[in-house]
């Protein structure tokens, strides 16, 4: 090795050059972003609070579990034998009017973090209302889809293709279900004044959460319901 | 949990005691500092880590105990200690209990004690979520074992092959209890992973680059990583089992023009990244151990971190090497192949590192030394014959047979356990402040690596000559003539299994003859990373100032000076570790807030088993579960993780102990 000016990141096994060692160069004052964990967004490493960045983790898993559900339903999309087929079943129009439904509550999302990020609690509280309304209508129009196609002969153990759909779906629609009571519970504790932590971050993270929930729903329609078997 | 106030410049760090007003949530916040609320109810890394610690270790004498039963059944032809059905239940809850409820926690442990304190934490990114993470899988692992008594545990073996699994062909119970028992530990380890990789990206110290950070913290953020997208997948096939069991689906009946290599896929989607899951902390234990105990910094540290990730990249594309005699088609098999000769690389990098960190150092061979060593010779062993399995043609021959036994136990054993052990003795004095014995240790080791040898050796000679994998007898007509006789090896195996099991007795006499050892030095192995920069066991809040890092290796730099020239290393002792300690302490952050204690993870930890009975037994159980959780859910919601500063009393100006009792009627 050199003599030559090592630089200091540098980590190599044995050539490390070493600071002088009780350097005070933090700043005085500096805050290690540990004093209220959880709750000071702005002193972590990356930038990131620790709540966003735990949201993009789960959401990445999240992706995963879609992905087995989805693989599975694409396994079996073709095989219900005899049995009434996703020829028979679907309504385009009809899964299309809820789609459109879902995909509009991402619009209401998007106004309700604005709002919140402006302080302004009573919008927020009003887009997030409409917000759970629109995930509410979606879900009805779930359930009166199953409704029908169970009328009209497939039930959940009908066939592999019945198991696999409904299986997928369902996944789909509690995940909705959990956002809206995630959705309601953030209105009633905005309204209490309950919230713990910073409201702007709290409505944008069940924010993330729902955009994602539709976004995967945007997947499921075009593989299941838009693809000819 | 407490609120820590002190004069600047007093590093009086007893914490005050304080009465909590009813200021979180609907139930005032637990605020015990002894007994056992003061560990139920813990949001502190350190009591969890060792919490994992100690249940895992339980769960690894259970699973222990399943192993000898096993081998008692096998020393002789036409065993009859078990019938076939317990032999079953016994090989699928070994192989379930020692991956699931030892391995995993055990690393977790590591993990939750470790990574705060290796990279200048004061605790993880998400306390509660973190006692979350220790009690679902700690009722998980109970729920799962209670099958034994409630009509026999899985009998599927850990892979729990379809259609196998399905009603028809195990009609017990067992398999509900291994389905919903691995969901309730997947989601411990989902919970987990997220917490750790967010504290590992963000809370470092300052100074504490990525490329600064410990070589453990760097590989179990890795497993973190591969935990986080492969539980996933198993959720999925689990819930598919589950429906299929419970439900009346048919996702895995050949019958009805399923496909039961679906679950094969799923499975092992999740089970060969779990494979790394398993062996990774390991390798980052000894990273820190070889080069404390060599004198020399780790050989190679950014190939070893690189590497690590590389395992962890290629660890998703090599599934299928697990499936070459499910018929895939000469396509998927040369793939899976040659990406799984690519792996042994990465893994290969590691152990040139390895041995290159004791090349020319100055060995102190400790126990922990001992184990770490004794990794690198077992697990290079398990590695060769993982290589041999990589080769499809050759792997058609050993599939199913004991081959592959030894083989996995090579590499979880020698790989993984003896890492994990390895960890156990460097780190005893860090968290307990005391010492184990080194003689005991070295007893302890020797008969472990002489039993698992014993053990496991064999098992290669008798998988090639044929005997199969979850045979519950051999037969003395079959066994072969000679040096390859059957009825000898698997003798040998099971005298081994015994020794083996000494091997680990000894460890518990270990912590019981060491109980009463004087209190250890702070810095006893003279080791090189930043969880030693502070007393052992560490304080409640870590470090009395949150250190800033310099250099990896940070403890080491402050420990030595570089007196070299001329580009000449030579490094110099200039201080103790108490002196550095010390430094610290003289500097100590006046006002530090920790989370506080909570009861909903707990709580939450157990709406899950009792959700998951009643998906077996009754739907009464079901709604009790979840109005449970839902309780759980929005009390945890309702509190703030740290308690605001009006939740603590005052101090008490003439110096009077505060009263800890809560305050009635307010």
């Amino acid at each position: 090795m050199s003599d030559a000016t090592i630089d200091p990141d540098a980590t190599t096994d044995d050539t490390t050059h070493v600071a002088p060692i009780h350097d005070d160069t933090i700043p005085a004052g500096y805050d290690d972003g540990n004093d209220h964990i959880g709750l000071a967004p702005h002193h972590t490493t990356t930038g990131l609070s620790n709540t966003k960045l735990a949201m993009w983790m789960f959401l990445g898993s999240e992706c995963l579990l879609f992905g087995g559900l989805i693989s599975t339903y694409m396994l079996y999309r073709n095989r219900q034998g005899d049995a009434i087929g996703p020829d028979q079943l679907w309504d385009i129009p009809f899964t299309s009017a809820t789609s459109f439904v879902l995909l509009m509550s991402s619009l209401t999302m998007v106004l309700s973090v604005t709002a919140a990020q402006r302080k302004d609690d009573r919008r927020t509280r009003l887009w997030l209302t409409v917000t759970a309304l629109l995930g509410g209508l979606f879900l009805s129009g779930q359930v009166y889809e199953f409704t029908v196609f169970y009328r009209e002969g497939l039930g959940y153990t009908t066939s592999l293709f019945a198991s696999s759909f409904y299986t997928l779906t369902g996944f789909h629609g509690v995940h909705v279900a959990v956002g809206i009571i995630m959705l309601l519970s953030l209105v009633a504790m905005l309204a209490k004044n309950r919230l713990i932590g910073d409201k702007a971050e709290t409505v944008e993270m069940i924010g993330l959460y729902w955009h994602f929930v539709d976004v995967v729903w945007i997947v499921i329609f075009t593989l299941v319901y838009l693809i000819p078997a | 949990m407490a609120i820590i106030e002190r004069p600047e410049a007093s590093p009086a760090t007893t914490p005050e005691y304080v009465t909590p007003s009813a200021s979180m949530g609907f139930l005032r916040r637990p605020v015990e500092t002894t007994g056992w609320k003061s560990w139920a109810f813990t949001v502190d890394h350190k009591k969890i880590g060792i919490m994992y610690g100690v249940v895992a270790m339980l769960f690894f004498f259970v699973g222990g105990l399943e192993a000898v039963l096993i081998r008692a059944q096998l020393a002789q032809a036409d065993g009859t200690i078990l019938s076939a059905d317990k032999y079953n239940q016994m090989f699928t809850m070994h192989a379930t209990t020692m991956i699931f409820l030892f391995v995993m926690p055990m690393a977790a442990a590591f993990a939750n004690y470790m990574i705060p304190l290796q990279i200048g934490a004061r605790d993880v990114a998400f306390p509660r979520l973190n006692a979350l993470s220790l009690w679902t899988f700690v009722f998980g692992g109970i729920f799962l074992n209670t099958s034994w008594i409630l009509g026999g545990a899985a009998d599927g073996g850990w892979f729990m092959y379809a259609p196998n699994s399905s009603v028809p062909f195990s009609p017990t119970n067992g398999v509900d209890f291994w389905v919903l028992g691995l969901l309730i530990t997947g989601i411990a380890s989902q919970v987990g992973a997220i917490n750790l990789i967010v504290t590992v990206l963000n809370m470092r110290a300052p100074g504490m680059s990525l490329m600064r950070m410990p070589i453990f913290t760097w590989m179990a953020f890795v497993v973190q990583m591969l935990l986080l997208f492969a539980i996933p997948v198993i959720t999925v096939a689990l819930f598919l089992l589950m429906f299929q069991r419970n439900f009346g689906a048919t996702f895995f009946s050949v019958e009805e023009g399923a496909d039961p290599l679906l679950w094969q896929h799923l499975f092992w989607i999740f089970g060969h990244p779990e494979v790394y899951i398993i062996v990774l902390p390991a390798f980052g234990i000894i990273s820190e151990v070889l080069p404390t105990f060599a004198r020399k910094p780790l050989f190679g540290y950014p190939f070893v971190v690189f590497s690590g990730a590389a395992i962890g990249f290629v660890g998703f594309g090599v599934w299928a090497h697990h499936m070459f005699a499910a018929g895939l088609g000469p396509i998927s098999v040369a793939v899976f192949s040659v990406a799984t000769m690519a792996i042994a690389v990465p893994t290969g990098v590691k152990i040139i590192n390895w041995t290159l960190t004791l090349w020319g150092g100055k060995l102190w061979f400790t126990t922990a030394m001992l184990f770490a060593i004794g990794l690198i010779v077992q697990f290079t062993i398990g590695g060769l014959s993982g290589v041999t399995h990589a080769v499809a043609p050759s792997d058609t021959q050993q599939t199913d047979t004991y081959y592959i036994v030894a083989h996995f136990h090579y590499v979880i054993f020698g790989g993984a356990v003896l890492g994990l052990f390895s960890g156990i003795y460097y780190w005893w004095p860090k968290i307990f402040g005391k010492m184990l014995n080194e003689s005991w240790g070295r007893a302890n080791f020797w008969f472990m690596i002489i039993g698992m040898n014993l053990t496991f050796g064999p098992m290669h000679i008798i998988g090639l000559q044929g005997q199969p994998r979850r045979m519950y007898v051999w037969t003395e007509n079959r066994a072969g003539e000679g040096f390859f006789n059957l009825g000898f090896w698997n003798l040998v195996s099971s005298v081994g299994t015994v020794i083996l099991a000494i091997g680990a007795l000894l460890f518990l006499v270990n912590v019981w003859v060491s109980r009463k050892n004087p209190p250890a030095p702070a810095d006893p192995w003279d080791a090189r990373s930043l969880e030693w920069i502070t007393t052992s066991p560490p304080k409640e809040h870590n470090f009395d100032r949150t250190p800033t890092v310099h250099a990896l290796d940070e403890f080491f730099h402050r420990k030595y000076e570089d007196v070299g020239e001329d580009g000449q290393h030579d490094y110099k002792k200039v201080a103790t570790g108490e002196e550095v300690i010390a430094e610290e302490e003289a500097h100590a952050d006046a006002h530090i807030h920790l989370p506080s204690p909570s009861y909903w993870p707990i709580v939450l930890a157990l709406s899950m088993p009792i959700l998951a009975y009643g998906v077996i037994y009754s739907t009464l159980l079901i709604v009790a579960g979840a109005a449970i959780a839902i309780l759980a859910l929005f009390g945890w919601a309702l509190e703030p993780p740290t308690a605001p500063d009006d939740d603590f009393d005052p101090p008490s100006p003439d110096g009077d102990e505060p009263s800890k009792e809560l305050v009635a009627n307010v």
